[in-house]
């Protein structure tokens, strides 16, 4: 893997972490049972990000209003370092995120990809489906009338 | 003048305490919890998200919750809230062409490219109370279709290759941000973009209506109103480079507005747009109608006097929180103010009296 694709993947990890549900991460972290030593370079930290639009979808940027962040870094035992950015205000979820990134630098990759990243992806997927399917059912079709203006 | 006043605080904490069983009603029916305001009072929560300018429909749910349903008083909650975070950061522009849509629609395409999703909408209903839902209504599923897979590009795409809309040119620019700095007129279209999102949804309405009117009218059309899942990247400086760090919900209308040309522009259409936090349609075209009204100087039109076309009377009395401060705080005590006045008043019949008097004599 070189390191583009390298950088690529965990990108699509951490943006996967970021949008998992509370509730699910906590789940699939705590039945896999990891629980590696580490000590924080960042302590959970809660915060905002202010979310940026553009005029006229495609114009100018501008600011449309903050969303709430929590945020993380964690060091391994081995020196590895790995950092949480996760929507929402959850500490726990940032500090999970933070573990998870860093464990898939190490030579356990594979295994947390497996209990947990698979898991999660193949989740969003799936309730990304069933929310475009009930849209798909509400697509119409407009037909215009002649109007007998005579 | 507000005066400051001492004393009064038992009073002030049994009315506190008051308030709080007022909020709760009567206990023998069940208490809301924050997990329900979210999910089945879910438009409250997002007009709650988009004027107190910040997406966490938790937060937005608790604060309707603490404020008895008072939203103005829920925004102002959030606002309070807001203040206290660190900002981390921006974001990338979110990109709403990837937008996962849940509606769509076009007022001006019948057979816009990618079609014409209605979602879940209050259109066509008939505005019929529902008494099924007084009793415990079970909610049957809603149907499902294939998923579209094709792309759903702006409708403004396809005015934009024939010439016949006016470009909007991308840049990067930092945009000004009025809850970092005092909001300065004159405005320019990012500022004024950003105070109407967060502005009172009745205030930018009745704006808008003004337009349509005819107060400044601009002739608007739908050109497409989405609404819909955007992810939300930001540059991670510790990564040096950028990850989605959560998803949002917004709604997003762009208006095509009628234009005869002027002595540097062709005729050709011109664009009115808005876009707002959560699902809030009514509110995204009122902003895509007054923003198009507001643009009446880059755009070389005159100004007829409208009142959706002073930027300063729009910009200034858009924003709820603002308005509901200096408009409730006439309530708190003014003893002191007043009784200088009622001094006055007093000397000034003296004075009139006495002039009566001498010129009768």
């Amino acid at each position: 893997m070189n390191d583009t694709a390298r950088k690529n993947d965990r990108k699509t990890w951490m943006s996967l972490l970021a949008k998992a549900p509370s509730d699910r991460l906590a789940a699939l972290w705590s039945e896999a049972g990891y629980a590696p030593e580490h000590s924080f370079l960042r302590a959970p930290e809660q915060g905002a990000v202010m979310v940026q639009g553009r005029t006229g979808a495609t114009g100018a940027p501008f600011n449309l209003g903050e969303m709430t962040v929590t945020r993380c870094a964690a060091k391994l035992a081995d020196g590895t370092v790995g950092h949480g950015y996760v929507q929402g205000r959850d500490k726990a979820k940032a500090v999970t995120a933070a573990l998870i990134d860093a464990l898939m630098q190490t030579d356990r990759a594979s295994e947390v990809r497996a209990a947990i990243l698979t898991p999660l992806a193949c989740e969003a997927q799936r309730a990304a489906e069933v929310k475009a399917a009930k849209a798909a059912a509400t697509k119409v079709e407009f037909f215009t009338l002649v109007r007998g203006e005579d | 003048m507000y005066v400051a006043v001492k004393g009064g605080e038992r009073a002030i904490d049994n009315a506190h305490a008051l308030l709080a069983e007022k909020r709760r009603g009567d206990t023998s029916v069940a208490e809301l919890s924050v997990a329900q305001i979210r999910e089945q009072l879910s438009l409250a929560v997002n007009r709650v998200m988009a004027e107190g300018s910040l997406f966490d429909p938790d937060l937005a749910a608790l604060a309707i919750k603490q404020a008895q349903g008072d939203l103005i008083e829920a925004i102002f909650l959030i606002r309070a809230y807001r203040t206290t975070l660190p900002r981390f950061g921006s974001s990338r522009p979110i990109d709403t062409g990837q937008m996962s849509c849940v509606r769509r629609v076009s007022a001006t395409f019948k057979d816009a490219p990618g079609g014409q999703v209605l979602g879940p909408t209050f259109d066509y209903t008939h505005r019929l109370l529902d008494f099924k839902l007084m009793a415990d209504g079970e909610v049957p599923e809603a149907e499902t279709a294939p998923p579209r897979t094709e792309p759903t590009p702006h409708i403004m795409d396809f005015l934009n290759t024939e010439g016949l809309i006016e470009e909007e040119e991308a840049h990067d620019e930092i945009p000004p941000d009025l809850t970092r700095a005092p909001l300065e007129l004159p405005a320019d279209r990012p500022l004024r973009l950003q105070s109407l999102t967060r502005g009172d949804e009745g205030f930018i309405l009745g704006m808008a209506y003004s337009t349509q009117r005819g107060y400044a009218r601009n002739h608007a059309f739908v050109g497409e109103l989405r609404i819909g899942t955007v992810p939300v990247e930001m540059e991670i400086p510790e990564l040096g480079f950028a990850i989605e760090i959560g998803e949002i919900e917004v709604s997003e209308c762009e208006t095509v507005n009628q234009f005869k040309g002027s002595k540097t522009e062709p005729p050709q259409f011109t664009r009115g747009y808005g876009l707002i936090f959560g699902q809030s349609e009514r509110k995204a075209i009122s902003m895509a109608l007054v923003d198009r009204a507001l643009r009446w100087k880059e755009l070389g039109e005159d100004d007829v006097g409208a009142p959706a076309q002073n930027e300063e009377f729009v910009l200034y009395h858009a924003d709820n929180i603002q308005a509901t401060g200096f408009l409730e705080h006439i309530k708190l005590p003014h003893y002191v103010d007043f009784q200088a006045e009622l001094e006055l008043v007093r000397k000034m019949r003296a004075e009139a009296q006495t002039g009566l008097q001498e010129a009768a004599e």
